[in-house]
């Protein structure tokens, strides 16, 4: 065997290590490229041209989003998700963080209890919606109860109410994602170092206080992971209207998704619906990145 | 990341410090069995109403227990009940949901465990834009695909279908499973991969004897994943299946908003525990490997 032999096969070797891992990744990447980017940019492209039941391709320029924004229907949609994001976000994070606090005080029985909090999050939005639309159902849910408990003057209407239906929206998806918000704070709250808080407490520093002062701020983190979470949950939250109130009474619930579904596939307004999809993931960017941007930074 | 659930009872937690009085204690008690009982309600509601005949919900009587107990309306949601336009019951949606749960997973898994063991494992310039775009894929709102997917599924063939269904959820499902295995291998000894390279070990062989085998925690946390995202899912099964391959979250949907006829309560909370039930049953028994795994992979908060 001469020395060129062998070098030549060491080289191949050589070759196919170096190319055999990228050979691998590659059709995860394609199948990425394709059908998240490639697809995006078709979108993207479809929102300036004049397609209505089928992709067309001429182009209009920027008629489909003045279009959108002059709609009173997307007008709805927009008030609805910020009324109804910045309240699940926020209440998600008052009840996660205060059930948190509650179950790390040494609590027996904790795992159980965290069992309890946590199982809606293993549900479909469908089956919560399901079940959140006939238990808030005047006609035989929580109001006929109650009335029959003898209250007899009592109302509880909201899902049938144009001005208040958002709010059922709310009641059920905090349901659903209060308790994984729980987590997140719960596992935020076992990482802190006690010897500040040793400190802080001979020196006479209330509970309230050591909370106030010391633990919270320690959980920024969390904060920041949960706000990510559900933001980009409530930008996409479609199952559960649909399943809730379908976007009634009339469009009183509408959310951009259920929007964008109705005007792409009913109403045959594709460049419309491929405008608002572009919104939608505008406004999912521009949380997401800046967030995973920094994650990647650090782990490097 | 951000998907942190990871919570143990790993000791040096602030309140190893707080302590609290008698009194503070049975308000903290009470407060906790109270929220309980919130997160209970719903499926309380969901369970005994299911097991009542429908005059007694009618009556107003939906948080009482059954007076004269059923499973009418068990028999009737799984293999008679009107989901869409056939009475067939939720049964045939049922098999869907599992014939594209199984394979979408499966595949998706493998192909996350392969990926995460070359972004860290056999690292190339460039690898962290790969892993940020595979990244950023899982978050987009999938709004954004709709209407090219619906295009490219009748172009491959497959649209329609099951076998559709799952190439949908496999594509979209690989950022997650890619993101598991990368943060759980990067915990790897890598000294261990290298030594087994100048042993003369292949790509393969690394991967099969050395990280397969520790890999059994991760695998865990990434199939649970998956499988609820994929069971739970709707939007894809809304826009991509037809009547006789939906999964079963479009059928209990059908069956709950279908405005024929008498709204049968008790039916359609029977049809939701059922969609339920799979995903329900993986949380209870293998949740705890759940957080375990979690833990071992480092997916901070």
């Amino acid at each position: 065997m001469s020395v060129s032999e062998i070098s030549g096969r060491a080289g191949r070797a050589d070759w196919l290590r170096d190319v055999l891992p990228k050979l691998v990744l590659s059709p995860s990447f394609a199948l990425v490229l394709i059908f998240v980017y490639g697809f995006i940019v078709f979108t993207f492209y479809l929102s300036f041209t004049d397609s209505r039941i089928l992709p067309s391709f001429g182009l209009v320029g920027w008629q489909n989003y003045t279009r959108l924004f002059s709609l009173r229907a997307w007008d709805i949609a927009v008030k609805n998700v910020l009324i109804f994001g910045s309240l699940y976000i926020l209440i998600c994070c008052v009840l996660g963080l205060a059930l948190a606090i509650l179950l790390d005080q040494k609590i027996r029985a904790e795992g159980f209890i965290r069992t309890i909090y946590l199982y809606p999050m293993a549900l479909s939005f469908i089956v919560t919606g399901t079940a959140w639309k006939w238990f808030l159902d005047p006609g035989i849910g929580l109001e006929a109860v109650v009335r029959s408990w003898g209250w007899t003057s009592f109302e509880f209407d909201w899902i049938k109410s144009s001005d208040m239906a958002i709010y059922t929206i709310v009641i059920a998806a905090v349901w659903q994602t209060s308790g994984f918000v729980m987590a997140m704070f719960l596992a935020g709250l076992r990482g802190i170092d006690n010897e500040v808080m040793k400190a802080a407490q001979i020196d006479g520093a209330s509970n309230w206080a050591l909370y106030r002062r010391i633990v919270i701020p320690q959980l920024r983190p969390a904060f920041m992971s949960a706000f990510v979470v559900l933001a980009h949950m409530a930008i996409k939250s479609y199952d559960l209207i649909i399943a809730l109130t379908g976007g009634g009474p009339g469009t009183a619930t509408e959310l951009p998704a259920t929007f964008m579904y109705s005007y792409t596939f009913t109403r045959n307004q594709m460049g419309i619906g491929a405008a608002s999809a572009t919104i939608m993931l505008m406004a999912i960017a521009a949380i997401m990145v800046p967030y995973l941007w920094s994650e990647l930074r650090e782990k490097k | 990341m951000a998907t942190a659930a990871a919570t143990t009872n790993a000791g040096a937690g602030a309140t190893q410090v707080i302590r609290t009085g008698a009194g503070s204690r049975y308000v903290i008690y009470t407060l906790l069995i109270l929220f309980c009982l919130y997160y209970l309600l719903p499926l309380y509601v969901m369970v005994v109403n299911s097991l009542k005949p429908l005059s007694e919900i009618q009556a107003g009587g939906m948080m009482a227990l059954p007076d004269a107990l059923t499973f009418a309306p068990w028999a009737s949601a799984w293999s008679s009940a009107q989901v869409g336009v056939e009475a067939t019951g939720l049964r045939p949606y049922f098999l869907n949901s599992i014939l594209m749960v199984v394979p979408a997973v499966a595949i998706s898994t493998v192909l996350g465990a392969l990926n995460g063991y070359v972004l860290t494992k056999w690292r190339f310039r460039g690898d962290t834009i790969v892993f940020g775009l595979l990244l950023f894929g899982c978050f987009i709102p999938f709004q954004m695909v709709l209407i090219p997917m619906a295009r490219m599924l009748g172009l491959m063939g497959i649209a329609g279908t099951v076998p559709g269904l799952i190439f949908v959820h496999l594509v979209y499902g690989i950022g997650f499973s890619t993101l598991y295995f990368r943060n759980y291998y990067q915990q790897f000894p890598t000294e261990l991969v290298r030594a087994a390279m100048i042993d003369g070990a292949g790509f393969f062989t690394i991967f099969r004897r050395i990280m397969l085998p520790s890999s059994g925690p991760i695998a865990v946390v990434c199939v649970i994943w998956q499988f609820t995202n994929i069971w739970n899912d709707f939007l894809f099964g809304a826009s991509f299946s037809d009547f006789d391959s939906q999964p079963m979250t479009v059928a209990l949907n059908n069956l709950v908003q279908s405005s024929t006829g008498v709204k049968e309560y008790n039916v359609h909370f029977a049809g939701a525990i059922m969609a339920a039930l799979p995903t329900l049953l993986v949380y209870i028994v293998a949740g705890r490997f759940f957080v375990r795994g979690l833990m071992a992979g480092s997916v901070k908060g």
